[in-house]
């Protein structure tokens, strides 16, 4: 369908209650809906021939440590037949593994992988989950929020055992996130240190 | 007596010239034809996406011209449209010029790159050492502007960091005369070439369908005959405005790539004259001053601007709280971002996507089949740079 709309309310009527919130914002659709029926509403959104969502572009997660269901899986897909954009969400928790798009749409092979090697979240009945992007050997997650931006072992060759080695990074200053909200306010631990003082008072 | 065959497992790269930087490739051979490709990736991975996040959204910049080095302006410019969209300011109208014409070098650079040095993969030397001359002169372009050669840092949200200077316009205009012979010439050593073609034609091919599949884009779907560009189907600054044609491939192989790429260069010259033809006098940037620093002078008179100033380049502009997914048709495919912000002068989330990754992922199914004398051949016509795959 070419028009934004019509298409909202075609895939409204068509999944029903597979959706949970729909809404049109910079010329795409955002679809919000659940780890059960994503693969429905995937397939629907490919095969169906008034959406023909056939692209996948890109999975990505999204980290909000403070939530209850921590991580966003963000899928978004293109229509080359109907020149649209559409992005679908759905929220889940630390631990929770969820279904893999390989068998729709290759593409999602690597893309599923490099999830995993950032956020860390697992994907059933993915062909080959194995770590992308970072070291072999490498632990932990880079991108959840919780992750330290320096890493947590930095890498060196030692003259002593002639040959690279891995050890804890130590760093002269560490990496300073200032709080700009106040001019008179410096950085975060500053401010804790005046508001535990305010409340003594 | 019955002899046992086993598979022969090859390393190709990391360091390898026709890896185009820190690939490895695990063949799985039997005999010369190729089983199984396995590329490990991630060699050159920094983080990028982790920085950004930990930068304003000015100091990010800089890391998108360290994505794909050969055409940094063209990812630039996928941010700070994306920047734009959620901050809902207007360019004037000069800085969409100069960021198209940019673009549109990055692409010829780009372009240039990849044809000679696929042609070098598989033979060919002289196309490299002609098409890295007129990739010099580009770059000198690249350094006039923004004054750095490579990592130019020269888009901004708004605009542009500063203008054109004196004489460029005329260079390029130059530039733009002489450059067709110089393609002309590049395609009487490889178009009708027997051993190009021998190396190039039939390889690699990819239908429509699996070009769907594998989430192809740029040339890498043209060249299977899919017409599909967001300069033309999704405008965005002043492409639409431009006249220009979509050069599309028939059979999806290395040689209509190549065809391609060569037809892309030509029309991106015709762009560039356009856009020189049409650019009027000025301003570059927004005249926001809480989104574009004030001028130099400015700063020394007024005391508004020098608190714009002091604001912008400690704290950094706040961005409303929104997500967006913006793509621009880069060299090698959509390149796009996905901006999440959350008011602050950070981003919360800035997803890069590349290219050149899902390209990559498909080199299993290209190659498959395939002897390994058209490994390289299918990497370079895959068009691989591994800043941007790896990020």
């Amino acid at each position: 369908m070419k028009n934004l709309e019509d298409l909202e309310k075609k895939i409204n009527s068509e999944l029903t209650t597979k959706i949970n919130n729909t809404e049109i914002k910079h010329n795409q659709i955002y679809i919000e809906t659940d780890k059960e029926d994503i693969i429905d509403v995937v397939i629907f959104l490919k095969t169906n021939q008034d959406t023909k969502f056939r692209q996948l572009v890109d999975i990505t997660v999204v980290d909000y440590p403070e939530q209850n269901q921590r991580f966003e899986v963000v899928y978004l897909f293109l229509s080359h037949e109907f020149n649209q954009r559409l992005i679908v969400k759905y929220s889940i928790g630390e631990n929770e593994v969820i279904p893999s798009l390989t068998n729709i749409f290759p593409s999602a092979n690597w893309m599923e992988r490099e999830v995993f090697d950032m956020y860390g979240v697992s994907f059933k009945d993915h062909p080959d989950l194995r770590r992308i992007l970072t070291d072999y050997g490498f632990e932990g997650h880079p991108l959840r929020k919780d992750f330290p931006l320096t890493g947590h072992s930095e890498v060196r060759y030692s003259e002593d055992q002639k040959k690279v080695i891995s050890e804890p990074v130590k760093l002269e200053q560490n990496y300073r996130n200032f709080d700009y909200e106040s001019p008179w306010e410096g950085t975060k631990y500053i401010k804790e240190e005046i508001e535990s003082n305010d409340k003594k008072n | 007596m019955t002899k046992k065959i086993k598979n022969l497992n090859l390393n190709f790269g990391p360091q390898h010239p026709a890896a185009h930087g820190v690939l490895r490739l695990i063949l799985e051979l039997d005999g010369e034809v190729v089983e199984k490709a396995d590329p490990h990736i991630g060699l050159l991975h920094r983080g990028t996406e982790k920085l950004i996040e930990n930068k304003t959204y000015m100091q990010a910049v800089p890391y998108f011209d360290r994505l794909d080095y050969v055409a940094p302006m063209n990812q630039e410019h996928a941010f700070a449209l994306a920047v734009e969209k959620i901050l809902k300011i207007d360019v004037p109208i000069r800085a969409q010029y100069i960021r198209v014409i940019f673009c549109e070098i990055g692409r010829i650079l780009s372009h240039i790159l990849n044809v000679t040095t696929q042609a070098l993969d598989v033979g060919a030397l002289t196309p490299s050492l002609w098409g890295f001359e007129e990739r010099e002169t580009l770059m000198t372009f690249y350094e006039r502007a923004s004054g750095s050669r490579l990592h130019a840092n020269y888009f901004r949200a708004g605009g542009v960091h500063q203008d054109l200077p004196k004489g460029l316009e005329e260079d390029i205009a130059k530039f733009c005369e002489t450059f067709p012979k110089i393609i002309n010439d590049l395609e009487s050593l490889l178009t009708d070439n027997r051993i190009f073609k021998q190396r190039n034609v039939d390889i690699g091919v990819v239908t429509k369908e699996d070009a769907l599949d594998y989430s192809f884009s740029g040339v890498m779907i043209r060249g299977s005959g899919v017409p599909w560009d967001l300069r033309k189907s999704q405008p965005y600054d002043c492409y639409e405005s431009l006249d220009f044609k979509i050069p599309v491939g028939k059979n999806g192989d290395c040689y209509d790539r190549y065809l391609c790429r060569i037809e892309e260069m030509k029309e991106s010259v015709s762009i560039i004259k356009q856009c020189l033809a049409k650019m009027e006098k000025g301003p570059i940037k927004s005249l926001d001053g809480k989104i574009s620093p004030p001028p130099k002078a400015e700063i020394k008179q007024s005391m508004e601007a020098l608190i714009h100033h002091f604001k912008l380049f400690t704290e950094g502009y706040r961005v409303p709280k929104d997500e967006i997914y913006t793509a621009v048709e880069a060299p090698k495919g959509e390149f796009g971002v996905y901006l999440i912000s959350d008011g602050s002068s950070k981003p919360y989330k800035c997803k890069i996507r590349a290219p050149g990754f899902s390209h990559l992922q498909s080199m299993d199914y290209l190659i498959k089949g395939h002897m390994l004398a058209d490994v390289p051949a299918v990497l370079g016509s895959l068009d691989i740079v591994f800043g941007e795959v790896d990020r």
